[in-house]
């Protein structure tokens, strides 16, 4: 018996494949950052970017013109960065939702976070709310985060079940969509419309070092609280009450991880607007690779969604230059193809 | 509610339990005290309380008066994973969007047991182990779910139950949609674990064949209660099912058999 149970694998099939997985993710990650920094329009040599890099990681100076210096420092680096954050964090949202609402597909702005996001952004650029104090990413949070407190206490009032969480978002979002429609067609000029339309895409033309600590910040923290209730979110396979009966509290569960996914999705959304269809396809992808469990799961949703977004932001920084593509439309051109790749690939053969 | 359940509160029971739902009363003070290791078929006709009382059972319910305890502690006081460690139910139907396998199923059974950001114990494979091999699943551990047969879903579920091994195991209509072959398997391995088991149950002739005392509800209450072989008269079945019937004693064992003859109107 003792020599049989030795024989078992530790923790199920590919334990050790899974540890690969995460590696190989890690790993594509550093050399997606180290080399799509090196892409831009500014004519730079890869050494140069680097050289950058490691003089303000203090090795040695980079003999660079300031603003050579800045274009990697100010702008490459923290762009790049807060694509991957982005990646990460509306990947695992997506995931958590998914599980959580027993829905392939929910994603982060299932609860309106975006929409309302979308408003606040609005009511600062073109009502000039906050009187020019308030920065358009404060509005945004603020927008987001009123959406949320409204779908949260709709759905409550409704009867709390998951299938209100989802109705109460809807409901939400068409409201603030026709809110911040509304606002835009009766109040501003052609260029401010433009301006709007290009963060109600989705864009990470406007990432500085703030932001990118910010949600990092964020990010660690909600990967940390998500990962700690992966297992939970496994017994949501068979529903709620099945998730009940194997001792989840499924109400604390359900605020817990609702709240953080829509204060991280709060966050990035008001520093890169809404940049669509990674936090729905990329968790489809990841799962297609790791299987259904969510410790494994979400790291790997994770470091996908960072890769991705790194490099579907390049593409639209690059591909139409000197004219930006927003990035959110990009994430969807190239994420339809692939999501439509996946689902084939994944296919029920009864 | 004083001494008496108490002293002898050993396992799971239900004292006078009543379930009220939008004004109407959906259980009215049903008492039930399981007899550690016995199987208690719980029968009625639709509506009659069965799946309510086996929530409140698991605790995934709680009664709008009286009181569930195990081991003499009401379950409304007791942390869901405690008592999920302790009790496991198996519901009339499941299904998942998950791309599960049977082991994945089974191994959800572990959660109770497990804390976050540890590996599965030892104790976790060797209960995953031992419950795929008692229910025969074994060769079948990498077979995707949705590519099972009702049977064999139903099969899992209670592998899943295993794995977290309960004293007690509440089944709410397990053979409602399979075949006889699948529905006397399903009940014989059921019925042969070492467990105290309360199953709800349509069919009068598995229940007479499997339990080892059957409750009877009607609109709620408990009508009769005790062998299969005292409780399932005609006089009953006429009252409670409105259907006229015999029973003789041809079951094996001498165990009840109904034969229905037609509806009393």
């Amino acid at each position: 018996m003792t020599a049989r149970e030795q024989e078992l694998p530790a923790a199920g099939p590919g334990r050790r494949a899974g540890l690969a997985l995460g590696l190989a993710g890690a790993v594509a990650l550093v050399a997606s950052l180290a080399v799509a920094i090196t892409i831009g329009p500014a004519d730079l040599g890869v050494a140069d970017v680097w050289s950058v890099v490691a003089a303000h990681l203090g090795f040695g100076g980079s003999g660079l013109t300031p603003i050579r210096d800045g274009i990697v420092w100010q702008l490459r680096l923290p762009r790049t960065l807060l694509a991957a954050v982005c990646g990460a964090g509306l990947a695992v949202c997506g995931a958590v939702m998914q599980s959580l609402l027993r829905n392939p597909l929910a994603d982060p702005f299932v609860l309106g976070v975006s929409s309302g996001a979308s408003t606040g952004a609005v009511l600062v650029v073109v009502l000039g709310v906050g009187g020019g104090a308030l920065p358009v990413s404060a509005g945004a949070f603020l927008g987001a985060l009123l959406s949320f407190a409204l779908v949260l206490l709709l759905s409550h009032t409704l009867g709390g079940t998951t299938d209100r969480v989802v109705l109460a978002g809807v409901a939400a979002m068409q409201l603030f969509s026709a809110l911040t429609s509304f606002v835009v067609m009766t109040s501003a000029d052609a260029e401010t419309t433009r301006g709007v339309l290009f963060w109600l895409l989705g864009s990470l033309g406007g990432a500085g070092w703030t932001d990118v600590w910010l949600c990092l910040a964020v990010l660690a923290v909600a990967l940390v609280v998500c990962l700690s209730y992966a297992r939970t979110l496994d017994a949501f396979a068979f529903g709620q009450e099945a998730a009940a009966a194997l001792g989840v509290s499924v109400a604390r569960t359900r605020l817990v991880l609702l709240c953080v996914t829509a204060l991280l999705t709060a966050a990035l959304v008001s520093s890169a607007g809404a940049i669509g269809f990674v936090g729905l396809v990329l968790p489809h992808a990841a799962r297609a690779l790791t299987g259904p469990g969510h410790t494994r799961l979400l790291p790997v949703t994770a470091l996908a969604g960072a890769v991705f977004l790194v490099w579907v932001d390049t593409l639209a920084r690059t591909v139409l230059d000197p004219q930006e593509v927003p990035v959110g439309v990009v994430t969807s051109l190239i994420g339809v193809p692939a999501f439509v790749a996946v689902l084939y690939r994944t296919r029920r053969v009864r | 509610m004083s001494g008496a359940g108490a002293s002898a509160g050993a396992g799971l029971r239900a004292d006078r339990v009543s379930r009220r739902a939008d004004g109407r009363l959906i259980l009215d003070g049903v008492a039930l005290a399981p007899e550690t290791g016995s199987t208690v078929g719980v029968l009625g006709p639709n509506g009659s309380g069965k799946s309510t009382l086996l929530r409140l059972l698991a605790g995934l319910l709680a009664p709008s008066s009286g009181v569930v305890t195990l081991d003499g502690t009401p379950l409304a006081e007791l942390p869901r994973r405690t008592v999920a460690r302790r009790l496991a139910v198996v519901e009339q139907q499941s299904d998942t969007q998950v791309e599960l396998t049977v082991e994945d199923v089974v191994r959800l059974g572990r959660v109770p047991h497990r804390r976050a950001w540890t590996p599965p114990s030892a104790d976790d494979e060797r209960a995953v182990r031992a419950a795929l091999e008692h229910t025969g699943l074994a060769d079948r551990a990498g077979r995707l779910w949705h590519t099972l047969s009702g049977g064999e879903r139903q099969r899992v579920q209670i592998a899943r139950a295993l794995a977290q091994e309960p004293r007690e195991l509440l089944l709410d209509e397990p053979t409602n949609h399979l075949d006889i072959h699948h529905q006397l398997d399903l009940l014989a391995l059921v019925t042969a674990l070492p467990v105290t088991t309360v199953v709800a149950l349509h069919d009068l002739n598995l229940a007479a064949m499997y339990c080892d005392r059957v409750v009877v509800l009607c609109a709620g209450r408990v009508v009769a209660a005790g062998p299969a072989g005292d409780v399932l008269t005609a006089e009953l079945i006429a009252e409670v099912y409105g259907v006229r019937a015999a029973v003789s004693r041809e079951g094996p064992e001498g165990r009840p058999h109904v034969r229905f003859l037609g509806t009393l109107n």
